[in-house]
Order: C-alpha cells, then structure tokens, then sequence
C-alpha cells in the first residue's frame, strides 16, 4: 500500500502534465481536462491498491480521465448545445517546426502574454506542474479562494478571448519562449529569496517545481540555448542552496559560504550544459550569459580563486543586450573585487535604484570597505527596511551592528523616526 | 470565424492626422485583402455623445458620455481571426498605423 502511494506520488509527477495536455487537445477544453485529470488521478488513489498498479499508468490515467470527461460533456452538451461550442480551444492548425507535443502546446498557452504574470505563473504551476490550489495559495502567501478565482478567471478568459491552444506563429515563437522562460524564472526565483517576511527563507519545494518545468520545457524545445542557459542559471543557484542560509536563518553570500557544501552533481551539470552552449559558438542570450557568470562562480574552489575579469566580462556582455541598472549593479560588484570598492562606489551611486533594497545593501558594503562606517550603517538601516526576505534582513542586521563605532537600537531610533 | 472589437484609445479631440490617415488606409487595404475585414469607423469627439434611457416610457436623453474619463474611444475596427494570437497580431499592426494605443476585446462566441 505504501509502495503504492509513492508510485501514484511518482506518477502523478511524472504524468500529470501529459494527461492534462492530450485531454486539452482532444477535448478542446482546459477546464474539463484539467477536472478530468484530477478525478482520474483520484480514481487511481482508490482502484490501484486493490487493483494493482497497471502496466501503463499514463495510458491509463488518460484514458480513465478521457472517459469521464466524455460522460461529463455527453451530460452537458445535452442540457445545451450551444454552451458546448462555446468550450472549445482554438487550436492553432499545425505546430510550426517545433516539436508537436500536447505538452508543449499547454505550456505556451499558460503563458499566453494576453495573462497577466501572476495569472501565467498559477496556471502553468496548477495545469503543467499539477500543483493544488491550495499549495500555490500557499507558495504565493494568498487566500486559497483568491487564487482558485484567478485560476478560474484565467481560465474564463482563455476561452472567451480564444487564446489558441498550440505552438505560436512563427513570428512570435521567440518573444514567446522569452516570455515562458520568464514565467519559470519567476518561480525559480521566487522559491530561492522569497519575497515576502512571512514566508521561509528559501522554499526548496519552489525551486525544485521550477527546475522541474525548466527540464520538461528543455525536452520540448532542445535546440533553444536560452532554454539551456536557464536550465543552467537554476542548476548552478539551486547547487548552492545548501550553502545559502546558515543555520541559525541568517543569509549568507556568496563570498562566506562553506564551498563543500554545494552540490557537485547539480554543478557538473551545469557547468556541462554552459559547455555545451559555448561549443555551439552562437552569441548567448541573457540566461545563457547568466548561466556562465555562474559557473566561473562555481568553478572557483576559494573565492579569491574567482576569475572577476571574466566575470566583468559578462556583465559587459550582459549590458549590450539589457542596460539596465540592476546589471549595472551587479557589475558593480564584479568590479569592486577586480578594481576595489572606491571604483566600484562610483559606478554604483549613480544608479537609479533608490527603491531596490540590494542597492542599499550594495552600497552599505562598500562603505564598510571604505571604512566609512556612518554612511554605511545609513545604507543598512535603508536596505534592511526594503529587504523582505527574512534571511537577508537578519543578514544586513548583523553586518550593520558589526560595524565600527555602532551605536544599539537608541541611536538607531534617532536615525529612523 | 471569431470576431474580435480593437477600440481605438485617444486623450484628446484631436483628430488623425494625414499621414495617420494614410497609414489607416493602407492597414485596412491589407485587412480586406487577408479576409479579416469586418467593419471600422471613426467616432465624432465623446462631447458630441448623447446618453438614453429608454426603460422608462418616456425616453431620457441626458447630454455627454457616460462616463468622463481622460482617454476614450476614437474609432474601432471589427476584424475576424482565428484566435487571439492572429489578433493580437492585428491589433499590434492597427496600433501602429493609427498611431494610438488600442484594446482588442473578443465578440461573446
């Protein structure tokens, strides 16, 4: 029985994304698939103990799901013809050069740009990674019945405005794999420094969901080396995951962790999967060039054994194809290891980022570096307000007593009506 | 064939200009010829509007728009598509020719 229960865990892991996906395409409907598949799944909850396992459980799952929801349409299409028209998907004709797979299809419609980010990001965990309700409401800290109406209304939508079930049109196909990366990304990054004071520090249960997808959707579009570099850029982050936060909650960077506790298997794969792509010698896209300032990172055995030049040039790399000032912040602090923190200071300081609280934090440790305690403990106390991932702030709390001359809470309080 | 409303957003009365309008012609030329052409028009400015209320007998005629906001709708086209990705594709062409933002917003099917 308990074998069971983990076969069915195993299975429902494995396939539920597939049933939910042929259902889709077959039924013309998302919602009727995706009811059809949990019920289906529920079924083998009961049958497989007594019945056994079958020898194909996917084949089975989807069938099983494909009678219900047959019996389920026959009963509704009875009571009114018309409604039924009104559920089916527009399916796009033919898949455009890409692999033709259900899933693939699912993919792109859960992250259709006509949805908002929140909403892709809930119904691609709900409908491809087969999260519950529930545990979605809960990795987002929101009210379970607030994310059952979004997931409800996306749903609404897609049907009503026709968002096609199926592969884009060729002229969209990049902007929208840019767009699902995103989405995975999202949640990668979400799972890795939460954003929120309330929730753990880093949920291990989202990143390993997100790297999850990002695999799948690397098996559905294996030639796309942006596809790569974020499978890549999360394999090398999650590998240090262990490292991240010390035992007592607080964060620890880069620089301070403990380097034989990161993962060596998620590493080599990495590193194998930036290989890869620099041997294909096409120019690498945002996640590709990520997933390489990554592996110089892991590559390093000390930190002193980092190569910072080459780190630079990435982000210089990086900055031709996204100037933005959070890229130019974390050159920054490439630079600040290559050329010293004064350099570095400069260049920092003049970005706009008065509101992001790795600004504030950046600053502050340069200004300690500079040996310019007062300034710096204004930037901590500024970066600890912004910070909301509870490691972090127990992190900056710590570096701001730390520093020379610190005053206790009395003068924090004169600092900070 | 679905038919979706693009509605034309503008903040002021100022009408299109000649080469906003040339630009339109040539963008409906081309929906005509690929067989998403439904229907397009131009609407006079939303002072121009009259609000009715016929529900109650006598007919209410109140003077305006139904709501005063700082962008309303300058014009609209009807087109026919697939699905949503065809007409986004669209709506993003007739943005473009018009020179206005514009909503896309699908026909109940």
């Amino acid at each position: 029985m308990g074998d069971v229960g983990e076969v069915i865990t195993r299975v429902h892991r494995e396939e539920w994304a597939r049933v939910v996906a042929t259902l889709a395409r077959r039924l013309g409907d998302l919602d009727i698939a995706e009811e059809m598949a949990a019920e289906a799944f529920a079924t083998a909850v009961e049958r497989w103990p007594v019945d056994g396992v079958p020898p194909s459980p996917g084949a089975w799952l989807t069938t099983t799901a494909q009678r219900k929801a047959i019996d389920r349409i026959r009963r509704e299409a009875r009571r009114d013809e018309k409604h039924k028209e009104a559920l089916m998907l527009s399916a796009t004709p033919e898949p455009l050069g890409a692999i033709d797979d259900d899933r693939l299809r699912l993919v792109f419609t859960c992250c259709h740009p006509a949805l908002a980010m929140e909403v892709r990001i809930a119904l691609t965990l709900r409908m491809v990674g087969g999260l519950t309700v529930p545990e979605i409401a809960r990795a987002f800290l929101v009210q379970e019945a607030a994310m059952g109406r979004r997931i409800t209304r996306a749903k609404a939508k897609i049907k009503a405005a026709r968002i096609p079930y199926g592969v884009p049109l060729r002229e969209d196909v990049p902007a929208r794999v840019t767009g699902v990366l995103a989405v995975l990304y999202l949640i990668f990054n979400e799972g890795y420094l939460a954003s929120d004071p309330g929730k753990e520090a880093v949920r291990a249960d989202l990143t390993a969901e997100a790297i999850r997808l990002t695999r799948l959707v690397r098996a559905l579009l294996p030639a796309d080396g942006e596809v790569a570099g974020l499978l890549a850029l999360m394999l090398l982050t999650e590998a240090r995951r262990a490292a991240r936060v010390s035992a007592s909650g607080e964060l620890v960077t880069l620089a301070e962790q403990d380097r034989g506790a990161w993962d060596r298997e998620l590493i080599a794969e990495g590193h194998a999967l930036v290989r890869a792509r620099l041997a294909t010698g096409h120019a690498p896209g945002r996640y590709q060039i990520l997933a390489a300032i990554n592996a110089l990172h892991t590559d390093a055995r000390e930190v002193r054994d980092t190569d910072w030049s080459q780190v630079v040039a990435l982000y210089d790399q990086l900055l031709r194809l996204d100037p933005s000032p959070i890229v130019r912040l974390n050159r920054a602090i490439a630079v600040a290891e290559l050329d010293g923190p004064e350099v570095a200071l400069a260049a920092v300081d003049r970005l706009p980022l008065e509101g992001y609280h790795a600004f504030h934090a950046t600053r502050a440790d340069l200004l300690r570096r500079l040996g310019r305690s007062e300034a710096s403990r204004t930037a901590y106390d500024r970066a600890i307000e912004l910070a909301g991932n509870t490691a972090e702030t127990a992190y900056l709390i710590r570096r701001r007593d730390q520093l020379a001359g610190t005053g206790t809470g009395a003068a924090d309080d004169d600092e900070r009506p | 064939m679905p038919q979706y409303l693009i509605s034309v957003l503008h903040d002021t009365s100022e009408l299109a200009t000649a080469e906003e309008m040339a630009a339109i012609d040539v963008f409906n030329a081309q929906l005509q010829a690929d067989g998403h052409w439904v229907f397009a028009g131009g609407l006079a400015a939303p002072g121009s509007a009259t609000v009715v209320d016929g529900r109650g007998g006598e007919p209410v005629f109140t003077d305006g728009p139904y709501v005063e906001s700082k962008e309303h709708i300058i014009g609209f086209w009807i087109i026919e598509a697939p699905h949503l990705d065809v007409a986004l594709r669209l709506a993003a062409l007739g943005s473009e020719h018009c020179n206005r933002r514009v909503e896309l917003r699908p026909f109940l099917g």
